[in-house]
């Protein structure tokens, strides 16, 4: 077949397939880094399709064992960076423990995408439009990282810094993300707004919140497809703590918004609309929460 | 343990040997690293039932089934498939997994130039083995990844939906 031919092929590669962590890290430190991990390919492979990249080596990622498997460690749910998307919906453990990451997972693209598309690398990539890294945000999760020098842990606040950029170095690895269990006193809730779908959406929020009775002891709140990162919104959550749900706070929280984010510039979904969608959200889910004690 | 040979990164324009089951027969065919499982299946195993369309994800012709689950082939080199199991839409004709599936869409009109069928049949097969009496809304959502340009998808939600329930009617029985 002549791939010069036809545009959306993507430029020649080399391909190993790890069968362990170190196996990985030494393969891309060896490739002079101009490699790249492959998991469940449904972001990579459009992206190495339309030659928007080209690394010399493809390091496949899915046939390393410790990557997988959800279990409970301490307060912690460890999920493992290979986990599909289509397990947050399957998996008991996820439902139980993370219910807001199993709310969001029918959101996420379209039934075949969420069969291979992986956690991990949702995260890693860190597309401010996707659910699940603005989501480890409103979790307070830690993401695992595998480097040549050790591995290490850092906090979901910590590990998104800009448009694609995050806090791995060129040739880690995520292994796994860790969620603190959800308990008893505590209450999520979680949607967006999207043309159709499956589509990105035009905004999208989740939220986890700790109540003693009806007043709010803590809440972490954070949107995505606002921004260059998926992002929490501090002075809302600031507006709702130590109080209960009443029409006076959500609005003073929808308000705060107006300094929490600055939608950038952009054709199709202006700032001004973006904000108000944003708000409209934050009320029907702050709505929610107050009827799900 | 290394396991990865530095060799290996002069060889990207040399083809690979991958071995796989697909439709129930075990093949091995040579790919370049950079061949999608959809050019594989279709150039190199003459199976052009599969379809091939945006190339990117976006609009679900090329849906095959990888070790039993729907995944666009064209979102996967060759080479990640070595040893799995694929079932095209050729093997799923052939085992008559989805024949009642397939009676329905041409009874109901469900298809017009027939692209995107292998894709919304191979979809409908896997919402039907994972739920028995889906909602029309979740027949919708099941298909949402999947683009029809000519039917306007009524029919299509039409033939699932009727094939569900004659389904369960059958196993009632
Ligand atoms: C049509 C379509 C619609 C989509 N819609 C949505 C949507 O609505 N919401 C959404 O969130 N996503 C959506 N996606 C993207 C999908 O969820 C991807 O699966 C996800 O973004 C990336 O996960 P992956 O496992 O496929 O990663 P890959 O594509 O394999 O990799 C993505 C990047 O992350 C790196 N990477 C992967 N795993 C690791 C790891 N463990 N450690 C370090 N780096 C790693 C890779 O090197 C690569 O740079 C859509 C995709 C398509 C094709
Ligand atoms: S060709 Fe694969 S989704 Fe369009
Ligand atoms: S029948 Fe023509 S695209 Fe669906």
């Amino acid at each position: 077949m002549d791939f010069e031919e036809t545009a959306v092929k993507a430029r020649a590669f080399s391909y190993f397939r790890a069968a362990t962590i170190d196996q990985a890290l030494d393969a891309h430190a060896r490739a002079g880094d101009d490699a790249r991990f492959i998991a469940g390919g449904q972001s990579l492979v459009p992206a190495l399709s339309l030659r928007l990249q080209a690394p010399r080596l493809l390091i496949d990622i899915t046939h390393i064992a410790e990557l997988r498997g959800i279990r409970r460690e301490g307060a912690c749910l460890r999920i493992g960076a290979l986990t599909r998307h289509c397990e947050m919906l399957s998996e008991p453990l996820i439902a139980e423990f993370a219910p807001l990451l199993h709310a969001a997972a029918p959101f996420v693209a379209h039934p075949a995408i969420r069969n291979r598309g992986t956690f991990g690398g949702s995260v890693a990539l860190a597309d401010p439009a996707s659910e699940f890294p603005a989501m480890t945000l409103a979790l307070d999760a830690e993401i695992e990282i595998a480097g040549s020098s050790g591995s290490r842990r850092v906090k979901a606040d910590d590990f998104f810094v800009d448009l694609f950029e995050t806090a791995l170095q060129p040739g880690e690895l995520i292994t796994a993300i860790y969620v603190p269990l959800f308990k008893a006193d505590q209450r999520f809730a979680f949607d967006e707004l999207a043309r159709r779908r499956g589509d990105y959406a035009l905004v999208g929020c989740g939220m986890l919140a700790t109540f003693t009775s009806d007043r709010i002891d803590d809440i972490r709140i954070s949107f995505f497809s606002v921004g260059n990162t998926p992002t929490r919104v501090k002075g809302a959550e600031a507006a709702l703590i130590g109080f209960g749900l009443d029409a006076e706070r959500i609005a003073a929280a929808q308000a705060a918004l107006e300094s929490d984010l600055a939608p950038p510039e952009n054709d199709e979904v202006p700032p001004a609309m973006r904000l108000h969608l944003a708000r409209v959200l934050l009320g029907r889910l702050l709505g929610r929460l107050g009827e799900a004690g | 343990m290394s396991g990865f040979e530095e060799t290996i990164l002069d060889e990207a324009d040399e083809t690979v040997r991958v071995r796989f089951v697909v439709n129930g027969r075990k093949v091995a065919c040579e790919v370049a690293p950079r061949e999608t499982l959809v050019d594989c299946l279709r150039g190199e195993l003459e199976l052009t039932g599969t379809h091939v369309g945006c190339e990117m994800g976006a609009c679900g012709a090329c849906l095959v089934q990888v070790d039993g689950r729907a995944v666009h082939s064209c979102l996967m080199f060759a080479v990640q498939a070595d040893g799995a199991r694929i079932d095209t839409i050729e093997g799923l004709t052939e085992s008559g997994a989805i024949a009642d599936l397939q009676a329905e869409f041409h009874r109901r009109n469900a298809l017009q130039c027939g692209f995107c069928t292998p894709g919304m049949l191979v979809n409908a097969h896997e919402l039907l083995s994972q739920m028995a009496q889906p909602s029309r809304e979740a027949i919708r959502d099941a298909l949402s990844g999947n683009y029809c340009r000519c039917t306007g998808y009524e029919a299509i939600v039409d033939a699932i939906d009727a094939v569900a329930k004659a389904r369960s009617v059958g196993d009632a029985r």
